[in-house]
């Protein structure tokens, strides 16, 4: 049954996002908030809006009951839950089922399939989907791991099979390092462990972080092209691009099928992406995972390819089939987004929340900032320290980093200190400009000072 | 008498995590550049630390409590 009274239990730029979708839909919206987020500009937005706890997210956002008995209370028929938070909880899902309300996304069992690492490469598996080769299980002697890695190809990475935590992991280039390190591996996997048992795994260098983002209706998917989002700081996505400009047409197609094939296969349900790392020096791709859920960096996907994705889950998961085919869903020049948030670059990115003392924004052909801001705005310490997301589109790489540097020179957000220096900063650097990074890249960049004040 | 002022908002804990001993108890001696407190700002923790030497009295805030920039946290004697 379609959507009527959408509650978006989540705050930030997303919310304010989904408000735009929904209200281009005829849903009427209700905005959950915690009591620190009383006067953001989602709460402004919505039609209603609905106080849900105390500022700790524990309390608000992440407390499964409030969220349940606020939708309860404003007869809301569906929750949209943007992303972190409960996006991904499948406790929570099952909790709104029983109460009889539609959740935007997929099933609470296929949450939890995808959420588990090995379930999920399972899957992935069995739907074709290319998977960082690894031995079948456990290795008790060093022979056997010698074998196996003959199979993988080197250099490969051995691992505690009892393991986490990073411990007992080690890089053999060639046999003779598995030789000398295996045993070394064994022994401090059985001090750490109590178990000396060995798991090979390809080793991937300083690959790329590509993922493709799907959608599907429970019977049909499709895929709306890739993302290149190897730009990233403590694991954190930082810039980022659709498409990909290193994989060739025949890689491209290959990478996208396969998603198409695993999200069909798991019947699913919503938005969704597949996370890949890539090689770039053999061309090869292995899944990672699966995030069940929109993406902060969707908007890079819907300039490439012109669709509101949030419109369209939100479709989807009031029963509506895909409203658009494989072929209906073309790309078109290349679109970059990079993150705003309330961090002080030249300070180790110590988070600096403030207000907001005024607000100047770009605007222009291909130019989109989606964001939560007003003059006079506090933002509040809570929460993650995203404050918005400048996304640019052109007709190539090149025009888009061009644009992407007009756009960052058009912004001003008063009384914050912003993230916008390094992204002005990368948008200069010889290597992005070529190209030519990958996901170990922007913090020995850091390191190296390459970040420098602007006098 | 010297307060130990918070150099940011955001919230105070009294402890590095829940279950571990406070970072000062009343009477402990204080050292320069001691911590007495951690702040979660933007899901960044960061370490409040003492400026002055002398003897803990006690923490102002409650552990757990939200906290404005330049709230202050605790006391210590000269």
């Amino acid at each position: 049954m379609a959507i009527k009274r959408l509650l978006i239990a989540n705050r930030g730029e997303i919310a304010v996002r989904i408000i735009r979708a929904a209200k281009s839909m005829g849903i009427h919206t209700i905005q959950a908030h915690s009591e620190a987020d009383a006067d953001m500009l989602a709460v402004r937005q919505a039609d209603e809006a609905v106080c849900i706890g105390p500022a700790q997210a524990a309390q608000s956002y992440l407390n499964v009951e409030a969220v349940v008995a606020a939708a309860k209370a404003t007869q809301a028929d569906a929750v949209h839950p943007g992303y972190g938070f409960m996006a991904e909880n499948a406790a929570f899902v099952r909790a709104l089922e029983e109460a009889g309300i539609t959740f935007v996304g997929p099933s609470a069992d296929t949450i939890d399939r995808m959420g588990d690492k090995v379930a999920a490469r399972q899957a992935a598996e069995a739907a074709g989907v290319p998977v960082v080769p690894g031995s079948k299980g456990r290795l008790e002697t060093v022979d056997d791991a010698v074998s196996v890695a003959a199979g993988l190809g080197y250099p490969v990475m051995i691992k505690a099979a009892a393991g986490g935590g990073g411990k007992g992991i080690r890089i053999a280039d060639n046999e003779a390092d598995l030789r000398k390190m295996a045993p070394q591996a064994q022994a401090e996997a059985k001090a750490a462990f109590g178990d000396g048992g060995l798991y090979l795994e390809r080793a991937i260098q300083l690959p790329r972080h590509i993922e493709v983002q799907i959608m599907g209706d429970g019977t049909d998917a499709v895929h709306y092209f890739e993302r290149e989002c190897s730009m990233q700081r403590r694991r954190q996505k930082v810039w980022e691009e659709a498409g990909a400009a290193c994989l060739d047409e025949a890689t491209r197609q290959h990478l996208c099928d396969t998603a198409v094939s695993l999200a069909k296969a798991v019947g699913y349900v919503g938005a969704g992406t597949l996370e890949y790392l890539y090689d770039s020096a053999t061309k090869e791709f292995f899944f990672i995972e699966m995030n069940t859920r929109i993406q902060v960096e969707h908007p890079v996907t819907e300039m490439l390819t012109g669709t509101d994705l949030v419109q369209e889950m939100i479709h989807v998961a009031g029963g509506g089939k895909l409203r658009q085919s494989q072929e209906d869903i073309t790309r078109s020049g290349h679109a970059i987004e990079v993150r705003l948030n309330a961090e002080d670059p030249m300070m180790q990115f110590l988070p600096f929340p403030g207000q907001v003392s005024s607000l100047k924004l770009p605007e222009g052909d291909g130019i989109r900032f989606d964001h939560f801001l007003y003059e006079g705005y506090q933002v509040p310490p809570f929460y993650d320290s995203l404050l918005g997301k400048l996304i640019v589109h052109g007709k190539d790489r090149d025009a888009a980093i061009a644009l992407m540097i007009t756009a960052l020179e058009g912004l001003e957000i008063g009384g914050l200190k912003t993230t916008k220096p390094l992204h002005l900063a990368l948008a200069h650097d010889p290597a992005v400009r070529a190209d030519d990074f990958h996901t170990q890249w922007l913090e020995p960049w850091l390191a190296a000072g390459n970040l420098k004040p602007t006098p | 008498m010297t307060q130990v002022l918070s150099p940011v908002p955001g919230t105070f804990y009294t402890q590095s995590a829940p279950g571990e001993p406070l970072y000062k108890q009343p009477g402990d001696a204080v050292a320069a550049g001691d911590t007495v407190g951690l702040i979660e700002v933007m899901k960044t923790f960061i370490d409040v630390k003492a400026e002055t030497s002398g003897t803990f009295k006690s923490y102002l805030i409650d552990d757990g409590a939200a906290i404005g920039a330049g709230a202050p946290l605790a006391e210590i004697e000269d």
